[in-house]
């Protein structure tokens, strides 16, 4: 472990303040989803921290001048210090989310968590159809009581975002998952397909849309933003592309802490919610300072700046735009976190994509044939 | 540019804060998983925004505190027009 005194803090290269929190409260889910973001050995984390130890985390936070902040999991929801954790985060002046599958909601909690102070719920849907998203979901009762909760979020009054994982088996069906949630009132509604991290990565081949797909989805998207334009409504409709279909990478997460900081379970500290897979030593809040974790530690000063690219982003006149993409994807597709993300058509090994593009039109695997994120999956996969 | 707003009360929408952020050194928009840095202009006006002054009394008010600025008024309506389009405040 290093001492708290070292400093990787990388001369010349100026980091922004983590302007976003993110807290995953929890890995304990009641359901098992098939593109969980959760590490694969999430059966094998360390205890959680204490309600104190959140709070404390805020406070620090908060004085590098965090201002979002979400609670997240796992299913946040399971923590019984919940509200506390809510009210603590507001007192502190946090603009306060909960990110939650809805399952454990109830009116009671919501109401307990407006007196705290919540500021927004989001809610996450698997579909708009009942079967596929029970299906997925691995639970029959979960879709009724998600739509029950979505209606009680906005009986309290609070803002609220609908967010739909889409994926091939659900992606034809993103009209009816507009107009549910023009139904349900929601203010914001996430159309994301799913990011191929953590257990999604293992299902790609079974989640992966076709070029055909998505570009009919984006479609249906626009026009449905013109509609709602023109009725002056005020839902947001906010569309995102896997990068699989891309010749160029994302700026991932802003770049490398330099806005994004994510706290897990048990206080390690991540400038990305999948980044804990990748061989770098992550710092714990449990042995060092927010403040020493976010400007000198060296897993967020691992991939600031650009001394850290070989070639092709080295010499690349793009690498200020794109920062040589995301690191984990790096990682999980070239065994190398430093390489150029292989969505890029100047990687070496951009191949990967293409065939996974190819994968996706010739040969899916059905649903029956995911890996369902659950304990005893999670021990199988991942051997201690 | 209408004058028809005047008599309407501007109101920060639920879900939406206004705040002022030490470490940013400015007022900042809060919502659902977003953020705006607010210029100086925008957050005299959003910090006019109070539930029960309407358009017109937030003009007489700024235009007494910055007496010299030209175009206040125009600055005010258009900040209006975006800020409601944007649906961060209601016009009632
Ligand atoms: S993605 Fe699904 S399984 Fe994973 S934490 Fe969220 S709700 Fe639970
Ligand atoms: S080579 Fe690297 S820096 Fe250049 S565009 Fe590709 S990923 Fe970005």
């Amino acid at each position: 472990m290093l001492s708290s005194g070292s400093s990787f803090a990388k001369p010349g290269h100026e980091a922004g303040p983590p302007l976003w929190l993110l807290a995953e409260l929890t890995y304990r889910c009641p359901l098992q989803c098939p593109y969980c973001s959760n590490p694969l050995d999430f059966a094998q984390q360390g205890a959680e921290l204490s309600t104190a130890e959140w709070i404390e985390v805020f406070r620090q936070a908060r004085g590098l001048g965090a201002a979002q902040l979400g609670f997240s999991g796992g299913e946040p929801l399971v923590r019984q210090d919940l509200a506390e954790l809510i009210k603590a985060a507001r007192d502190l002046g946090y603009y306060t989310n909960l990110i939650t599958s809805g399952i454990g909601l109830t009116e009671a909690r919501i109401a307990e968590f407006a007196e705290a102070g919540l500021d927004h719920i989001q809610i996450s849907f698997q579909a708009a159809d009942e079967e596929v998203n029970n299906l997925l979901a691995g639970s029959k009762k979960a879709f009724a009581h998600k739509l029950a909760m979505a209606r009680a979020v906005k009986a309290h009054g609070y803002p609220m975002v609908l967010n739909f994982v889409t994926h091939r088996h659900n992606i034809d069906n993103i009209e009816r998952i507009i107009e549910l949630c023009l139904e349900l009132e929601a203010d914001f509604v996430e159309l994301a397909t799913c990011q191929f991290y953590g257990w999604a990565e293992l299902n790609r081949a079974g989640l992966l849309p076709t070029r055909a797909q998505l570009e009919r989805a984006e479609r249906i998207t626009h026009q449905w933003r013109d509609k709602l334009a023109a009725e002056n409504n005020p839902c947001k409709l906010i569309f995102v592309t896997p990068d699989y279909y891309e010749e160029r990478p994302k700026a991932c997460m802003n770049g490398w802490g330099n806005l994004f900081l994510d706290i897990t379970p048990d206080g390690t500290a991540l400038p990305c919610h999948s980044a804990r897979q990748l061989p770098v030593q992550f710092p714990n809040v449990r042995e060092h300072s927010i403040e020493h974790i976010w400007r000198h530690s060296f897993g967020f000063n691992r991939f600031r700046g650009d001394d850290w690219m070989p070639e092709p982003c080295r010499s690349c006149d793009e690498k200020h735009k794109d920062l040589g993409g995301c690191r984990c994807q790096a990682f999980m597709l070239t065994g190398d976190a430093s390489n150029a993300d292989p969505v890029c058509s100047k990687s070496a090994h951009h191949g990967v994509i293409l065939a996974a593009r190819q994968q996706a039109d010739e040969a899916p695997l059905g649903l029956g044939d995911l890996q369902y994120r659950n304990d005893k999956a999670s021990r199988i996969i991942c051997k201690a | 540019m209408t004058t028809a707003i005047l008599p309407k009360v501007p109101v920060i929408r639920r879900g939406f804060r206004l705040q002022f952020e030490p470490v940013q050194n400015c007022h900042v928009l809060l919502y659902p998983e977003g953020m705006i840095k607010l210029n100086d202009s925008a957050s005299e006006i959003f910090q006019q925004i109070d539930g029960s002054r309407s358009v017109g009394q937030i003009i007489v008010a700024l235009r007494e505190r910055f007496p010299d600025a030209p175009g206040i008024d125009e600055d005010i309506l258009a900040f209006m027009e975006v800020a409601s389009a944007q649906f961060w405040i209601e016009l009632r």
